[in-house]
């Protein structure tokens, strides 16, 4: 059901702009007053600190900067697919698959593992896609949010900084239950 | 007096206006840097944050208590701020028209540079009247230089050849030539009743305190003037050329170091001069409240420049003030407050001053 929303025509001192002039006066000027005269401020109010030395705490599920992680065995997740650098809106990612002579998988039932993979962070807009579109659950994005570096160089994070910075992220192990499924069915009554 | 400044005529002029250039010069820009200070504090003081207050020089710290309150209140800032804007990566787009790229930041702080030149800011120093240019159409030159001023926007939006800047170089475009008009007309009527385009005049006939000043005798042509110049200087509530939440920058989107630092120079050069404009006109110029004669003593002199960038310094804040007052005005309701409320207003505003002053002049 539509609701009619009745819409008052504005009275003449209204349009004439001066309420609200006075108005944001009134509100501008305790703000003003409480700041430096009582000295109430936010960082005060929130009863932390000032930013450099108290840094903002971030609550879970922020999405800060992408990083790569490792399975609970310590392997990397990273299956060198490419659809994080091909879905990349600023085309922030740059993936070097490993060839035919590359470094083999960390995990069982793995074809392939990143030969290089770098991100660079002066690119990257913090939108998630790559975490979206990762079928491996290889990449994240986590909590840091103030990244900063003194020639560009130093922000394009290679695949060992991305790697220890993102750490651990656990979860189903599914390369190994497909193995153990693939070795199971070798033995000829199928186990149920 | 001693022998040795007794120059010849032509001599003096130069060297004294030469002098007084070079003074108004840098006192208009060591007021930009801290309008800027003063803009970031007063900011964060409505918005309950402490404004910049780290930024210190190794040394200054080394004083007992001053270095502290000097850093607290961000009194350094403005050097740090100058010096950044010089070493950063000057940026030019290879999509940009690269001459009027070039030129636009230079038409946009010049024309505010110049308008400065006709305000008279003090009495008298010794023998030298205290403005730069005593122009007896002082107020038509400004008018002038300040329309220029529309073609440093405007060039800037066109020339970055991208749709942001150039949205806002349209915007401001309306919006200057607009408010030019109610600005105009507003000035009208107080020059209807000084008698005289010179603004000196303009300061000695609002001589004899605070009660014989314009802003009471045309209380409508200050306000119409007063919003005009929010208009004419870009500010919020007005500042649709640049409209960060639109425009990304409006029409500075592609300037980058020292050549946005200059827009950003042209706008607060821009507020200075029209404030001065304001208290020239409608808050006796350089006259203290009780009002003064023209100095003789040196003392006198120097007390009266103080008394005008006291009135300055106010309607400074005034504007730094207005822009937490007010949400930005949509683009419509903008153009109708200027041709459909501010004009005819002006206009009426003239009739009546005339009206009035034909009786005064008949009884």
């Amino acid at each position: 059901m539509a609701i009619v929303v009745d819409r008052k025509p504005l009275t003449f001192a209204e349009r004439s702009y001066l309420p609200a002039l006075l108005g944001g006066l009134k509100v501008t000027a305790k703000h003003f007053a409480n700041t430096v005269f009582r000295g109430q401020n936010a960082a005060k109010a929130t009863g932390e600190g000032y930013y450099p030395e108290v840094p903002w705490r971030v609550e879970p599920g922020y999405r800060g900067a992408p990083y790569l992680v490792r399975d609970q065995d310590g392997a990397t997740k990273c299956v060198s697919c490419q659809l994080c650098e091909f879905i990349c809106p600023p085309k922030a990612i740059r993936i070097v698959p490993p060839g035919p002579n590359g470094p083999p998988p960390e995990r069982p039932g793995v074809e392939k593992i990143p030969k290089e993979f770098e991100i660079d962070m002066l690119r990257c807009i913090f939108c998630g896609l790559c975490e979206e579109v990762c079928p491996e659950e290889a990449i994240f994005l986590r909590q840091d949010y103030s990244l900063t570096g003194l020639a560009r160089g130093e922000m394009i994070f290679d695949k060992d900084k991305l790697l220890s910075l993102g750490g651990v992220q656990g979860g189903i192990k599914k390369w190994s239950q497909k193995e153990q499924e693939a070795r199971d069915q070798e033995e000829f009554p199928v186990k149920p | 007096m001693s022998d040795w400044l007794q120059f010849h005529p032509t001599l003096a002029f130069v060297l004294f206006s030469a002098l007084k250039i070079g003074i108004v010069f840098g006192v208009v820009m060591t007021m930009v840097a801290y309008a800027v200070l003063v803009e970031r504090k007063v900011s964060a003081f409505i918005q309950d944050r402490v404004g910049p207050n780290r930024t210190a020089p190794p040394l200054a710290l080394r004083i007992p208590v001053i270095g502290r309150l000097l850093q607290g209140w961000g009194m350094f800032q403005p050097v740090a701020d100058g010096l950044k804007f010089i070493l950063k990566e000057d940026f030019t787009p290879v999509y940009v028209r690269t001459i009027y790229f070039w030129l636009a930041p230079a038409i946009a702080v010049i024309p505010a540079l110049l308008t400065v030149a006709v305000i008279p800011f003090g009495s008298n120093l010794g023998a030298q009247k205290m403005v730069i240019a005593d122009l007896n159409v002082g107020i038509l030159y400004t008018f002038g230089i300040v329309s220029l001023g529309v073609y440093g926007i405007v060039l800037a939006g066109w020339s970055s050849n991208s749709k942001y800047p150039f949205l806002g170089g349209i915007r401001s475009t309306a919006q200057m030539i607009s408010y030019e008009i109610a600005m105009g007309m507003s000035v009208v009527a107080v020059f209807m009743m000084v008698g005289d385009l010179n603004l000196s005049r303009v300061v000695e006939y609002q001589a004899g305190g605070i009660h014989h000043w314009l802003v009471w005798r045309q209380p409508v042509a200050f306000l119409l003037f007063m919003v005009a110049a929010f208009a004419e200087t870009n500010r919020l509530p007005f500042d649709l050329p640049e409209s960060e939440t639109e425009l990304v920058g409006g029409y500075h989107t592609e300037y980058s170091s020292m050549k946005f630092a200059l827009f950003f120079l042209g706008e607060y050069a821009n507020m200075i001069a029209s404030s001065a404009m304001m208290v020239t006109l409608f808050f006796g110029g350089w006259q203290p409240i009780w009002g003064a004669a023209p100095a003789t003593s040196m003392l006198a002199g120097v007390g009266h420049i103080l008394w005008f960038l006291a009135k300055l310094c106010f309607l400074m804040v005034v504007f730094i003030w207005v822009r937490w007052m007010l949400p930005r005005f949509r683009y419509d309701q903008l153009m109708d407050l200027g041709w459909r409320k501010f004009i005819p207003i002006a206009l009426a505003n003239i009739l009546l001053t005339a009206v009035g002053l034909a009786f005064c002049s008949s009884s």
